[in-house]
Parts: C-alpha cells; sequence; structure tokens
C-alpha cells in the first residue's frame, strides 16, 4: 500500500513526511524526522515516555497514528526551550537533580508544562495525579514532584 | 614532600560533598542525550527475534525458507548460526555465567525453555517487513511439561529443563539429574547450641515473586560487521567491556576486533549486564552486510529479560528474653530461571549480616525453572533472604516488647564483627543509622488510628574490581575525563567532583565522557554499586599521576629537582623557601607552555580497585490500610543509610529515595502472573505496575558518613543497599498496623483482602 503524504505541524516549523498507515506518530517523530527526544517505553500508552503535545492536548505519541497528525500543530521535547534558553521546567530539573537516566525525563518535562499550563499553581496532591501517567523507575518521583513545585512558584512569581 | 603523594584529602572538601548541575544535565532534558535506540545509521536494516510461544518445548526443526523468499529480508539466523560453547564460569556483574549457558539463552538450542526464548531471528529492509518474515519461520516443536515454582521444580518427577545437570557443592555426587543446579552453605558456631540459649524461636517460611529491573527503556543496539571481520557495536548496556568479551566468544571474534560504544542508558538496576540481543544483531550484519539495528518491545523486555529470583525462603532466629539474639538459620530456595545462576549465594550470605552473631547457618538452592534467566537486580539475592530474617526480627522485637530499633542496637554488626560469610567488618555505619533512626522526628511522630509504622534495616557488600580512567589537559587547561563506566546515574558528575578535587580546579573544567571498549583499558561494568567507588578511585589515581607529570614540568622549568615542587590549589608552587622563590604555575599555566616544555600532559589510571565498603541502611514506613479494598498506603517514609561521603548528596538521595520506591513495588504490588501453560499473562506496564507518582509520598532521606578508609574520600557505593529493606519494613508496619503477619510477597490488594477475611477482622475500620 502506497503511503500516506502527511503536512503538520512540528515545535512551529511545517513539516511533511510520508508514513505507513500502522506507524504510530512516535514512530514517525523517531524514524522519519529523526526527532529522538521522545521515547518508547512501552508503545501501550502506560509509561508517557513519549509525551507530546497535540493542538494543545497532552498525548502520548504512541497511542496516535502518523497519518492522524494531518494539519495539527505537534509540540515535542526538542522544541520546550527558547533557543539557547531552557524553559525554567529544564533548569529546576536540573538543579533538583530530578533526573537519573534520564530516559523519562523528556515526557515529564512535556507532561510537567502541560500541568503548568493549565494550572499554574497546582498542589503536591495535584502535580502527582497529573504525572502519574509518566513513569520513572530511578528517582522515586520525589525530586521530581520537588522540581515541578519549584518552578510552579517561580513561574507565578516572575 | 615527594609530588606523587599530593593530592589526598585532609578531611575538609571544596569539591566533594557539593551538588552541581550534572554534566550531561542539559543533554537530558533538551531530548539531545542518544540513548540505545536513538540512532539511524545509513543503510541500516532492523532485525527482529522470533520468540517461542512454549514455556518448555524440544525444536525439532526450524524452516526459515519462506521467510528468506520474502522480498526485503536479507537474512535469518537460527541455533545453527551459533557455535555450541563448553560449560565455563565467568564473572558478570556480581554473578558467574556459564557461556553454554549464554549462547543458549540469547538463542534456543536443544529446546525452548521458556516462553519467549528466541529461536530465530531476521533482518529485514523495515520492520514491518521483519515482523512479516518472523509469521512464516516454521517451528517444529514437541511441547514439554513445564515447571515454574522453585518447590515443585525441586521434586524428584518433575520436568527436567536440562537432562545432564547434577547437582555441584552436594557429597557424594547425585547419581541423577535434576532441577537443582548447586547447593552452597554458609556457617559459623553451632546453630543447635546457638538455639539453646534462647529463650524464644520464631521460625516462618516465606515466599517472593519475581520481579523486574522495570528500566523504561528497553534493550536496544545497532551491530556494524564490515567485511574485514571487524564490527562496531553500540547499545544500552552498564558495561560493554563485558558486552565486547560475550559477544566476541559468541560471534568468535578477537576482542580487538569488536569496538563496543555504551549508549546513554536508560535504567538498568543491575538487568541490563548481560547480552541478550547484541550478539544476535552481531550475526545478522555478519551475515547480512548491513548495519542491523535491533530493539525489545516492552512486552519481549518483560518476557525475556531477567527479573530478580522469585523464592520460598524458610528462616528461624532465636533470642534471649533480655533481646539478645543467639542464634539464626535459613534455607534458601531460589529460581535461576531457565539457566543456572540464581543469587542464592549472595542471599545466604546477606541474610544475617547486620547483626553480630555467633551461631548461624545459611544452605542456598539454586534451581531452574521454566522461567526467563534472572538478572541481577539491585543487590541481588539480598533483599529475598533479609526481608525474611528482618520479618522475624520485628516479630521477636513485639514478642518482648522491646523497641525494635533498640533490639537491632543490641546485636548490630559494628567495626570487629565477623561476619558469618567469613570477614570481618572494617568501619560500617549500621550502629549509626540506627542512632539517626532512634533520634529521627519521624521515628516519635503520632500515628493515626489505625495507622502502622515498620522498621528493617539492610545490607549490600559493595565491590570494586577492574577499572581504567584518563585524564587528557586540553592546551587551555580544561580536561577531559574518560572512564568506563556507563553512567546510569549521574557518576560523571561524581567522578568529576573528585578529580576536582585532587587537581584543585574547578569542576566546570572537566568534561567528562564514557570512552569506548577501544579508548580505554578492561573496565567491568557498573554493578555492585562500585562506580563512584572504582572510577571514583581511579580518577584520584590519574589525578595524582597528572599532577606528578605537572610537578615534574615545573621543576624542568625552574631548573630545581621535582621533589622540591608542590602541587597546592590547582597549581604548582616551590615547596618552601629552600626550593627557590617563583611565581607559581597554574594548570593552565602548564597546559599552555606544554607544547615547549616537554609534550603534552595524560593522567592515566589502571587499578583492581579493592577495599569496598559495605553499605547498611534503616528504613521507618509508615502505612495505611484500607479494609474494604485491601489497599495499602505508605503515608510516609524515610531512608537512612551510610554513604561513606556523599560525593554529590543530591545524587546519593536520589539512589536512596529510588531504591526505595523499587521497594515498595516490590513489597506492594509487582508479580509475574502466568497462565496454566506458563505463558506470562502481564507482560506489561499497564498489568505488571510499578510505582507511579501518585502512588508514593516524599522518601525522605538521612545520609550517614562512616568514610570507607580505602576510599580517598571515604566513598562508599550506596546505590544496591536502598532495595533491601523496604519489604520488611512494609510487611513489619502492616503487622502492626493489623496485627497480621506478611510471609508472602506482594501484599497485593487481593491478599490483604484475603488475611483480613481469614483472620476474621471486622471489615469496616
Amino acid at each position: 500500500m502506497a503511503k500516506a503524504h502527511v503536512t503538520t505541524t512540528v515545535n512551529g516549523d511545517t513539516v511533511e513526511f510520508l508514513c505507513d498507515a500502522e506507524q504510530t506518530l512516535l514512530d514517525v517523530l523517531r524514524d522519519e524526522l529523526y526527532l529522538t527526544g521522545s521515547k518508547e517505553g512501552c508503545a501501550s500508552g502506560d509509561c508517557g515516555a513519549c509525551s507530546v503535545i497535540v493542538d494543545g492536548r497532552l498525548v502520548c505519541a504512541c497511542l496516535m497514528l502518523g497519518v492522524e497528525a494531518e494539519g495539527l500543530a505537534i509540540e515535542t521535547i526538542e522544541g520546550m526551550a527558547d533557543g539557547d534558553q531552557l524553559h525554567p521546567l529544564q533548569t529546576k530539573f536540573l538543579e533538583h537533580a530530578a533526573l537519573q537516566c534520564g530516559v523519562c525525563t523528556p515526557g515529564f518535562l512535556v507532561a510537567a508544562k502541560s500541568l503548568l499550563e493549565r494550572n499554574p499553581d497546582p498542589t503536591e496532591i495535584e502535580v502527582r495525579y497529573w504525572l502519574a501517567g509518566n513513569l520513572c523507575r530511578c528517582t522515586g518521583y520525589d525530586k521530581i514532584v520537588r522540581a515541578v513545585l519549584d518552578t510552579a512558584e517561580e513561574m507565578r512569581g516572575g | 614532600m615527594a609530588a606523587n603523594s599530593h593530592g589526598k584529602t585532609n578531611g575538609s572538601t571544596r569539591w566533594v560533598g557539593t551538588r552541581p548541575v550534572r554534566p550531561d544535565g542539559v543533554d537530558k532534558v533538551t531530548g539531545r542525550a542518544r540513548f540505545g535506540a536513538d540512532v539511524h545509521l545509513p543503510n541500516m536494516l532492523v532485525g527482529k527475534v522470533l520468540r517461542s510461544p512454549h514455556a518448555h518445548a524440544r525444536i525439532r526443526s526450524i524452516d526459515t525458507s519462506a521467510a528468506l523468499a520474502l522480498p526485503g529480508v536479507k537474512t535469518v539466523v537460527t541455533r545453527d548460526d551459533f557455535n555450541d560453547l563448553p560449560s565455563e564460569f565467568v564473572p558478570a556483574g556480581e554473578m558467574l555465567v556459564n557461556y553454554r549457558d549464554v549462547v543458549r539463552n540469547v538463542m534456543a538450542r536443544e529446546k525452548a525453555l521458556f516462553e519467549g526464548h528466541p529461536v530465530a531471528a531476521v533482518a529485514a529492509v523495515s520492520e514491518k517487513v521483519a515482523r512479516e518474515a518472523l509469521a512464516l519461520i516454521k517451528v517444529d516443536y514437541e511441547v514439554l511439561p513445564h515447571v515454574l515454582d522453585v518447590v515443585e521444580a525441586m521434586a524428584p518427577d518433575a520436568p527436567l529443563l536440562h537432562e545432564d545437570m547434577i547437582t555441584a557443592g552436594v557429597d557424594p555426587a547425585p547419581t541423577t539429574p535434576s532441577n537443582v543446579a548447586k547447593v552452597v552453605e554458609f556457617k559459623i558456631g553451632d546453630v543447635e547450641a546457638g538455639f539453646a540459649e534462647a529463650d524464644i524461636v520464631i521460625e516462618r517460611e516465606f515466599s517472593t515473586q519475581p520481579v523486574h529491573q522495570g528500566y523504561i527503556e528497553p534493550h536496544s543496539c545497532i551491530a556494524n560487521y564490515s567485511e574485514d571481520g571487524q564490527a562496531e557495536l553500540w547499545c544500552t548496556t552498564q558495561g560493554h567491556f563485558v558486552v565486547r568479551g560475550h559477544c566476541a566468544k559468541l560471534l568468535g571474534m578477537d576482542v580487538s576486533k569488536l569496538r563496543v560504544t555504551a549508549s546513554e542508558i536508560g535504567g538498568g538496576f543491575g538487568g541490563k549486564t548481560v547480552v541478550y540481543l547484541e550478539p544476535v544483531a552481531l550475526m545478522l550484519s555478519r551475515k547480512s552486510g548491513q548495519p542491523v539495528k535491533m530493539t525489545m518491545t516492552r512486552e519481549e523486555v518483560f518476557q525475556a529479560s531477567g527479573p530478580a529470583a522469585g523464592t520460598r525462603v524458610w528462616a528461624k532466629v532465636g533470642m534471649t528474653n533480655e533481646g539478645r539474639i543467639t542464634a539464626g538459620e535459613a534455607v534458601l530456595k531460589y529460581q535461576a530461571g531457565a539457566f543456572q545462576g540464581s543469587p542464592v549465594q549472595p542471599g545466604c550470605m546477606c541474610a544475617f549480616a547486620p547483626y553480630d552473631l555467633a551461631h548461624v547457618k545459611v544452605v542456598g538452592y539454586d534451581v531452574v525453572v521454566n522461567r526467563p534467566k534472572v538478572a541481577a537486580y539491585r543487590a541481588p539475592g539480598a533483599p529475598q533472604s533479609e526481608f525474611a530474617v528482618e520479618s522475624i526480627i520485628d516479630e521477636l522485637a513485639k514478642r518482648i516488647g522491646m523497641d525494635p530499633v533498640e533490639l537491632r542496637l543490641k546485636n548490630a554488626a559494628k567495626e570487629g564483627t565477623k561476619a558469618a560469610y567469613g570477614p570481618t567488618f572494617g568501619p560500617v555505619g549500621l550502629v549509626e543509622t540506627l542512632e539517626e533512626a532512634k533520634a529521627h522526628d519521624h521515628y516519635r511522630a503520632p500515628l493515626k488510628p489505625g495507622q502502622g509504622r515498620g522498621v528493617a534495616s539492610g545490607f549490600w557488600f559493595n565491590i570494586g574490581g577492574e577499572t581504567c580512567a584518563t585524564l587528557n589537559l586540553g592546551e587551555d587547561g580544561t580536561i577531559a575525563l574518560v572512564a568506563g563506566t556507563p553512567d546510569i546515574g549521574g557518576s560523571r558528575a561524581s567522578l568529576c567532583l573528585q578529580a576536582a578535587e585532587t587537581l584543585g580546579v574547578d569542576v566546570e573544567r572537566i568534561r567528562p565522557l564514557i570512552g569506548d571498549t577501544s579508548t580505554l583499558g578492561y573496565t567491568f561494568l557498573t554493578g555492585g554499586s562500585r562506580t563512584a567507588f572504582a572510577s571514583g578511585m581511579a580518577v584520584v589515581e590519574a589525578a595524582r599521576d597528572m599532577i606528578r607529570q605537572l610537578c615534574e614540568r615545573a621543576a624542568k622549568i625552574w631548573d630545581i629537582p621535582a621533589e622540591a615542587v608542590e602541587w597546592i590549589d590547582g597549581e604548582a608552587r616551590p615547596a618552601g623557601s629552600n626550593a627557590g622563590e617563583f611565581e607559581p604555575l597554574s594548570l593552565a599555566d602548564l597546559a599552555r607552555l606544554a607544547g615547549k616544555s616537554g609534550g603534552p600532559f595524560v593522567g592515566r589510571a589502571q587499578i583492581n580497585a579493592q577495599g569496598a565498603g559495605p553499605s547498611f541502611g534503616t528504613h521507618i514506613v509508615d502505612v495505611d490500610v484500607d479494609r474494604e479494598t485491601g489497599r495499602v498506603t505508605i503515608e510516609r517514609y524515610t531512608v537512612i543509610q551510610d554513604a561513606g561521603k556523599a560525593v554529590h548528596p543530591s545524587y546519593v538521595e536520589g539512589q536512596l529515595q529510588g531504591g526505595a520506591v523499587q521497594g515498595i513495588g516490590w513489597a506492594l504490588n509487582e508479580e509475574y502472573i502466568y497462565d496454566d501453560k506458563g505463558r506470562l499473562q502481564n507482560p506489561g506496564f499497564l498489568d505488571y505496575r510499578i510505582p507511579v507518582c501518585s502512588d508514593v509520598p516524599m522518601i525522605d532521606t538521612v545520609i550517614v558518613e562512616v568514610p570507607n578508609p580505602t576510599h580517598p574520600y571515604g566513598v562508599r557505593g550506596v546505590g544496591e543497599t536502598p532495595i533491601v529493606p523496604p519489604m520488611a519494613a512494609i510487611a513489619n508496619a502492616v503487622d502492626s498496623a493489623l496485627g497480621l503477619r506478611f510471609t508472602d510477597l506482594p501484599m497485593s490488594p487481593p491478599r490483604v483482602l484475603k488475611a483480613l477475611g481469614d483472620a476474621r477482622v471486622p471489615e469496616a475500620a
């Protein structure tokens, strides 16, 4: 079967790609566009390592087909920093040592950004439930939650 | 003062103990860091593995012709492509492996021994074609009875996995084969005499389920085998030198012809110390003449990569009414999976290690079952045996009404204690962690009605081993640090801090790199909590080597003896007024003058690190049990552990927190569920549920520092001990809450509900 031609926006740039009908958005990002910052941990929507924002909505890129991206705006971890300026979440994750191996980190950052856009003043419980779709096996979540709460406070005060 | 004696710590440190941003941090928050699956090569093929659908089956024949005929399929490999290897034990991580078994684990030969056992692999132009090809491979299986349970596998009429396996460690040797690979025994004193001194003796049976390390990054690699017999391998691993050795052995290559580069590693916890895909990818690349990339799905990770051993443990402890432990005895039966080599030996050695006991006897059985071969998982073997002993210790304390921390203090191992497994401890920090626990606000905080508090201690040896490091001084005075231990949780930060401390330069001037297998001498893997300790020692040695060269160079420039130069605060100075009056030469000065004064500076070290200090920890946990659902909620958790010296305290805390939460998963939820055909029913993160963010509270940490005298800055490994205490601490807390002693893990809602029903506890709390 011929591949589908898809036009979409990734991190603000218009992007065209060809993909098989069964390729997920994650497959396309990683293997066609070489945006490997989104990770595949499970391919079943359970680990959140492939978290991206599609038209303002937080989704697992492994649960969406590449052809469904037609005409949508996709934000990935590669677009999170503004030029050479890290997003405050990125800075706080570094300051709080909120990562060990770092493979889940892009997904957590994208998910946390999505949370703070909706709720600039989350409680610890709200952070924990919002991030419950992102698995981390290294940190025990403590420093991740602290980094998100600290970022929220800084962004509110800033 | 001799130049080469410089760089020693005098107790106060400028860099060690600080918390700079890690050198690899920005790459990891921007998505730039390259993990195993993040690399694509030109002309690359995709490799996929065909796996056995049966838990135990003889492989009569494999027909790959239809797969090979599919357009886009470049090659297929099966057992016929790998030479059989003789039985030979070699170290890998904290375990020994046998190449006869490694080659069979990588690709089944006579039999498939677990569901998911590789039977064939294909390389094709795309993943889609590779998957289609797998479906065209015809395997003729003779399905055999299987066995999953360790006790059933030990029965005389159990299905035999290996028809030639004769139990080792038994005298006289058995004349008939069995599934028991090995029996080990450790003892000190006379346990019968010890139990005779006791006023109270408690014995119980415990069971733990296999649990997966649960790293978020699946196994992945790219092999690129050239027509001249050389190959490059990129893979996610805890030890690329170990991967090189295993692959070269299985492929019949010289190790010098195989260059292995460790990618960034997305978690390992012991599970990435062995090879699965790597030899297969190399073989596919050799046969196809193209690079081959292979990545496991999550389902494959669960089906076919190593869990921690499921166990049955019987333990017995005797104590006087005054709280003196008189004897300890245990029998450990550990699942090895399909091939021998469970961590039952370290399990035996650790069981009673936290206590100063005159009489101990521990017997361990290494038993094969039709499950994936176990792999190391954080303190391999110790959590299971210490769960049993720490549960009984708690019960003994409750029996005589003594505070459980007090009881442990009364019997704690300390410097000079002769451990049952042989050595006499040097300075160790168990007493210090117990004192911290007693003094901690958590330990005295009031509990809400229905809640319970539990305490447990834990022990792990830690290891050293073969380690190389290089420091290359750049012409501007900055330094490239090359280490050979993959950085799994921030170790590059720790190594840079130790180098900066020794050299007396700003840590920002040191950039670390994990070198490939051709850039450094043999370096054992990241495991055994050895990296901050052993690579740390190597880095300090390399820094001292560079300081010696720098002092010699300054002496040459000043035309004074090398002994008359000392290295202080990052610069060469004349040692006292007798040496002469010279302006100090900084690292940057000497780097700039290098070419004109005698050539470049490279600090090197190749060591076999000895004297890894064991690490003890004590955990305090409060639980709340929902009597309607059976759910156990962790309300508060505190980890107290001896780090010797915390080089980067944030990453030490991270190890303590992460280990504790893995232990919480082990205690409360994680288990493999098989159907009656031996097929795994929950090979995914939805049904094999590891703790998520909303399951746990903040994890408080207290770092105790009892310096390890063999490390220049006192470092002990810290990564593994934190997974040892949680299971018993939580079981002890649940017992405090409910008056019910759980001896079988996990304490999942169905089991808790059942126990509540069995105990006829009223439903309303």
